[in-house]
């Protein structure tokens, strides 16, 4: 990286700073300052009757959790996913792995349009779950289903480059000094594995927190049940209750800069680490 | 990702697993792929064209509010692209090229938006421009119509984008060096020839790299651009707000038609992005090589 030129060398400094830092404050801050002036001007107890109703509590319970276990879910499958992409050649890789950035292209819209006709009882994966009497489509695990599947690059995406940078001589030296394939993968590979899955995790929890576009199509959108918190929002606003609005989406905005804080800690972590 | 130029060791590390454990995998990535991404794929072109090539097309063409959706798309995503695309341009400059105080605050910054929820995104444009507030109330009394109108609709869709051009150049922009730039300087071009005929070629696949994924998202924004749009049929629904309106009208095969243009443009971005991705890898190389 180089460190930077001096501002007489090279023109442009106070143009192109002044327009970033003018744009960013136009599009960005102003917005988000309008937002917490507004929740600011309810006052503690309206706040928290605002932001704090057991019906709000219910959405944000039930965002953290199903978000929490697909990006659980993401975890394990990212890292099986991540794992085999790098370590063994088998027909169709490249297509797999060009596969895995679907979620990120693919318009919300059309994921959660898609997987609400998969998983209706006549759906081609619908059909197999309702003999066993798990209904997917207008569910809670409709919603971890598509988070699921929005969060999927995530994980795979953070471990892939860690796994194909492994030594593989600190794997051999195990090996040689008679640690089992086992021993090996865990005191080696597994320890290795773990901050990038991390990241991982949490920009999947992190993009789950938020999801709307996707949800909206699988779930019934019941109040206590399946009502998400941006969905809880949207309601606010569609009663023109726009103080509350802005009282719930400071407390999503709150969590959102936690997971920005997280996410940004344990990338300087692994990067860190990964040397 | 950077897998390749170490093909010994990979061999060899391939060998090392039992082929048991290799097959187990192999088959459970496949499965995890195809039920999470593939099938879904294919169930989109399916149920578009569960009724023929003929009633997809006039699903396509012949409803003047699927097709004023598509217009919208098209001239609301290209403005909310531009804009970021200044800004990242912009931003790079300063932050590549310059050292200064509160550098790494606005580097963090222009990620904020990936980690705002859309719909809080498109609340905050409510909140400063809706008929409730004063900004609003003068704007609509002058005449102009931000809020469920297109001018509410890029600003949200410019929003949730922010982020795609300038972090994707900053890196670009920092691998280049600023050499080349300051021979042109001390040979006397100005800025302008500078950027144009230097930085410009420099930096032109990680931009076109940026624009790309910018334009993906922005074309398929849907929960930021709901909350502004009002959802006025044939005036402010874009593409994916189109498919919901389908959708809850029990017009299946109409709206996964329009699901499955949508889903053409992710794979051409997909398939455009493995195309450039060499390329901007290789802008970042010498970088790399220099330390």
């Amino acid at each position: 990286m180089s460190g930077g030129v001096s501002r007489r060398a090279l023109p442009g400094f106070g143009l192109g700073l002044g327009y970033a830092v003018a744009y960013l404050g136009l599009l960005v801050l102003i917005p988000l300052a309008a937002c917490l002036v507004k929740a600011a001007s309810l006052g503690p107890s309206e706040f928290l009757a605002a932001a704090w109703t057991p019906r709000a509590r219910a959405a944000y319970a039930l965002t953290f959790g199903a978000s929490l276990i697909a990006a659980a879910v993401n975890v394990v499958l990212g890292t099986v996913v991540a794992w085999t992409l790098v370590r063994y050649e088998f027909p169709g890789k490249r297509l797999v792995d060009a596969l895995v950035d679907v979620p990120l292209a693919l318009p919300t819209a059309v994921a959660g349009l898609v997987y609400a006709a998969l998983y209706v009882k006549t759906g081609w994966l619908g059909q197999f779950l309702d003999p066993l009497g798990i209904q997917a489509a207008y569910s809670r695990l409709g919603i971890v289903l598509v988070l699921v599947f929005t969060g999927f690059p995530f994980v795979v995406r953070t471990v892939q480059p860690v796994l194909a940078d492994l030594d593989a001589e600190a794997e051999e030296a195990a090996a040689v000094l008679g640690a089992s394939r086992w021993q090996s993968f865990r005191r080696v590979i597994l320890p290795t594995l773990i901050p990038p899955a991390l990241t991982g995790f949490a920009l999947a929890f992190a993009r789950g927190l938020g999801e709307y576009g996707s949800v909206v199509f699988i779930s019934s959108n019941k109040i206590f049940e399946t009502e998400v918190a941006p969905m809880l929002v949207l309601a606010r606003l569609e009663e023109y209750s726009y103080a509350e609005a802005a009282a719930i989406a400071t407390v999503l905005l709150g969590f959102s800069f936690v997971m920005l804080a997280a996410v940004n800690s344990l990338e300087r972590r692994s990067r860190r680490h990964g040397g | 990702m950077a897998a390749e130029p170490e093909t010994t060791p990979l061999n060899r590390r391939r060998g090392a697993d039992p082929w048991y454990v290799r097959y187990l995998l192999v088959g459970l990535t496949l499965g995890i792929v195809g039920l999470l991404v593939l099938v879904p794929l294919v169930n989109v072109f399916s149920q578009a064209l569960a009724n023929g090539v003929g009633a997809y097309v006039r699903n396509l063409f012949a409803d003047p509010d699927t097709r004023h959706a598509v217009f919208l798309t098209l001239m609301v995503a290209p403005v909310a692209v531009a804009l970021n695309v200044v800004f990242g341009v912009a931003a790079a400059w300063a932050i590549a090229r310059f050292r200064f105080p509160g550098r790494a605050v606005l580097v963090t910054l222009i990620d904020l938006p990936f980690s705002v929820s859309p719909v809080v995104a498109g609340l905050l444009f409510v909140l400063l421009f809706g008929g409730q507030t004063a900004v609003g109330a003068w704007l609509r009394d002058h005449g102009y119509q931000v809020i469920f109108a297109p001018p509410a609709l890029v600003l949200a869709t410019a929003f949730v984008t922010f982020p795609f051009v300038a972090r994707e150049l900053i890196p670009v922009l920092e691998a280049v060096g600023p050499e080349e730039e300051l021979a042109a300087r001390s040979l006397g071009a100005s800025g302008w020839q500078l950027f144009w005929k230097i930085t410009v070629p420099n930096i032109k696949w990680g931009l076109l790299y940026g624009v790309i994924l910018c334009n993906a998202r922005a074309m398929g924004e849907f929960g930021a651009v709901y909350v502004v749009s009002g959802r006025i049929e044939g005036q402010t629904d874009t593409m994916p707000l189109r498919v919901q309106k389908l959708w809850e009208g029990s017009d299946n095969p109409a709206a996964f038609a329009l699901a499955s243009v949508l889903t053409l443009l992710a794979l051409v971005t997909l398939v455009l992005k493995v195309l450039i991705e060499p390329k901007v890898r290789a802008d970042k190389e010498p970088a790399a090589k220099a330390g």
